[in-house]
């Protein structure tokens, strides 16, 4: 007998004490929302993002270069990773810009500062940003490699609760949630920023 | 049934008992522990506070994990079909055995002769990394705890954070040795461990070709796994790699999309007291173009249909492996993870642990608890801990009845039976007692009770015996016989 077949039929004889009619309710009675206004979902985002030492920044939407700009002068950055469809006029003139069409491998990234993309959702709840591999935001390994991740995301885009949050997302894709920098407790709880994911996080919200 | 290996026994015959004895004596790891358990525990009571919904979230979680199970080969076969429409390639191993040997093939077909690991409970249950050492490959731990663990030769201790028990100079000493690249001028900073680990491993995640994880959740539905971490490791393992081998036991299953907004609610807040883990990876099948392009599931039963069968202990397999009923349990907190001798340590290892292997090989771990019900309290899942050790206490005594040799306590009962059974063998019984008084403590107390009952006064004192019995005294006072 194939193991599959094997396992699967252990599993039946352990059931044997199940009815055939069997239906356990899920009680669904969490909340799907906050309940708060759209002003309060943004500034709860700020103060969740915040929390988890990312640095956030606002911007309206045709200021986004010179927020880019002086967001990198901070961080002292002068060269960044995109996506191929990341919108030009994001981009401030004077920085040095790797495109992402698909072929850079991991030791190309790594010797890349950092990497600027947008975001699909954001979590007000939870501080989180989701990437979807989406429309500007390139393939996985863009937010991962580079020690630096710039993450561009538009107000519409926050919602307040994880329930909202996957409500929006398509399963298929492959999805990223991303809440702070990387960090570490492991050496007697410290908590230290950056293990091997990007060391720095700034997060520019839109509105 | 086909034994079930789970890493046991790591400690001597004396099982939990003995181990624990040892940990206890170990001042440096009780302190440890003390502060990593005090410390989780207040953050995670912290960011749970913050949700009103909290019990509604656990409910929901709860039934959610009990209806899966309640119709799991259902689910199994969904999960099964949905990964395999989106490319990916479903395996099934009754035991460890199977598992590494499907692993080691899967492995050796790619021609690497390394992988990359995100730690996963998964595959130290199954010993992946010595049965894959056994075919020449090697496999690098790439979470920090996981690596300060191998690189010390040393097993977990803390199913959160495994390498709880060492601390930042016993670490630094390892790195020492161990790591070839480490700074000749490394201190014992957290920080600067963590940046040597960072450029120990970046050179591995750049080259290697295979990466082997486990899952913290599988949709049946949708055929989509999540990987839930904090140090890019994880995501390191799950993007770069050309293959991705996942080991995942059957009990990971969830049915839908949906259910993820629960779990992904409730573990972060219950493992590390965080809103949300700094990454979780979600991925389903294979895309082309980002990834890995060739992905393996393979579903792992190892004792989990055995655990299925009981309808008492079923509820052990809700376990979504947060760790908070270890950080709030009393005995883990002063025997630490290692005492329970096997990868599943604390409240949740002392359920879990003996249904894998049957209880006639941890018998044990069911008494490895106080029975205080704070494990209960915690879980996100409600599975009733107190409720199943005690219902394997059950087994454990029953077990030991139908053994043939009895054991001392068995001995000691039957004659203490066969005493209380008749008025005058109580009395001389009684009397025989007194004259026991060399057994007496300075403050009036037994110390120690003599032959094999010596174990159950090695934690506890009795008190001594009255110097009269009631019946002695009654004959003297009301019937002048004394
Ligand atoms: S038994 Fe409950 S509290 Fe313990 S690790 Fe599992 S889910 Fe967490």
């Amino acid at each position: 007998m194939s193991a599959r077949e094997e396992i699967l039929g252990r599993v039946r004889q352990a059931l044997v004490d199940v009815p055939a009619s069997d239906s356990t309710e899920v009680p669904r009675d969490y909340r799907r929302s906050l309940g708060i206004d759209r002003a309060a979902v943004l500034d709860l985002f700020a103060e969740t993002v915040s929390d988890y030492r990312a640095t956030l920044h606002r911007s309206a939407p045709d200021q986004i270069a010179s927020a880019v700009a002086a967001i990198l002068a901070g961080q002292g950055i002068t060269r960044l990773a995109v996506p191929a469809d990341l919108p030009d006029d994001w981009l401030p003139d004077d920085l040095d810009v790797v495109v992402d069409d698909g072929r850079l491998g991991a030791g190309d990234l790594d010797a890349v500062a950092g990497a600027m993309t947008a975001a699909a959702v954001g979590i007000a709840q939870t501080g989180t940003l989701v990437l979807d591999a989406g429309a500007r935001q390139g393939r996985r390994l863009l937010s991962l490699v580079p020690d630096y991740h710039l993450c561009v995301i538009s107000a519409d885009d926050v919602v307040g609760s994880v329930p909202e949050a996957l409500g929006r997302l398509d399963p298929v894709r492959p999805i990223t949630l991303i809440s702070g920098p990387s960090a570490t407790s492991d050496i007697e709880l410290s908590r230290v920023e950056g293990v091997h994911g990007p060391r720095t996080l700034d997060v520019l919200l839109v509105e | 049934m086909s034994r079930t290996f789970l890493g046991l026994p790591r400690h001597g015959d004396g099982g939990f008992p003995a181990a624990a004895h040892e940990a206890l004596a170990d001042s440096q790891l009780r302190r440890n522990l003390h502060k990593a358990t005090t410390t989780i525990r207040a953050k995670r009571s912290a960011v749970v506070g913050e949700l009103p919904d909290w019990e509604a979230l656990r409910d929901a979680g709860a039934a959610i994990k009990e209806r899966t199970l309640r119709h799991l080969d259902v689910h199994l076969e969904r999960l099964e079909q949905a990964v395999t429409e989106r490319g990916g390639t479903v395996h099934w191993a009754r035991d460890a055995a199977e598992a590494g040997r499907i692993v080691g093939d899967l492995v050796a077909r790619t021609g690497s002769r390394e992988v990359v690991k995100v730690k996963s409970m998964a595959t130290e249950e199954i010993g992946l990394n010595d049965s894959l050492a056994e075919r020449g490959i090697s496999a690098y731990e790439t979470d920090l705890a996981e690596l300060i663990v191998q690189l010390g030769h040393d097993t977990p201790s803390h199913i959160l954070v495994p390498a709880i028990h060492k601390n930042r100079s016993e670490i630094l000493e390892i790195f020492r040795r161990e790591m070839p690249s480490v700074p000749a001028d490394l201190t014992d900073d957290p920080r600067a461990l963590a940046m040597a680990a960072r450029q120990h491993l970046r050179e591995k995640f750049l080259s290697t070709r295979v990466a082997v994880s486990g899952a913290n959740f599988a949709v049946a539905d949708t055929g989509t796994l999540a990987v839930v971490e904090s140090e890019g490791n994880g995501r390191m393992c799950l993007t770069l790699p050309d293959t991705l081998i996942s080991v995942v036991g059957i009990e990971k299953v969830v049915p839908s999309w949906e259910d993820l907004e629960v779990f992904l609610q409730l573990l972060p807040r219950s493992s590390t007291g965080e809103r949300m883990n700094p990454y979780t990876s979600l991925w389903t099948g294979v895309t082309p173009g980002d990834g890995p392009q060739e992905f393996h599931l393979v579903l792992l039963d190892n004792g989990r249909t055995r655990v299925l069968a009981d309808t008492v202990g079923r509820q052990a397999l809700n376990c979504i492996r947060c760790s908070a009923c270890l950080n709030v349990c009393p005995v883990y907190e002063r025997t630490g993870g290692h005492a329970y001798g096997s990868v599943y340590p604390g409240p949740i290892g002392a359920i879990l642990t003996p249904q894998l292997i049957g209880v006639e090989n941890a018998p044990t771990l069911p008494y490895a608890s106080s029975l205080c019900g704070a494990c209960y309290d915690v879980c996100p899942v409600k599975i009733n801990i107190p409720e199943v050790l005690v219902h394997l206490r059950g087994q454990v005594v029953e077990h030991k009845r139908s053994a043939r040799t009895p054991s001392p306590e068995g001995v000691a009962m039957a004659g203490l039976a066969w005493v209380l059974a008749d008025p005058a063998r109580l009395e001389r019984a009684q009397r025989l007692g007194r004259r026991g008084a060399g057994l007496l403590g300075r403050d009036g107390r037994i110390a120690r009770l003599p032959g094999p009952l010596g174990g159950w006064t090695d934690s506890r004192d009795v008190p001594a015996m009255p110097p009269e019995s009631f019946r002695e005294w009654w004959r003297r006072e009301r019937l002048g016989d004394a």
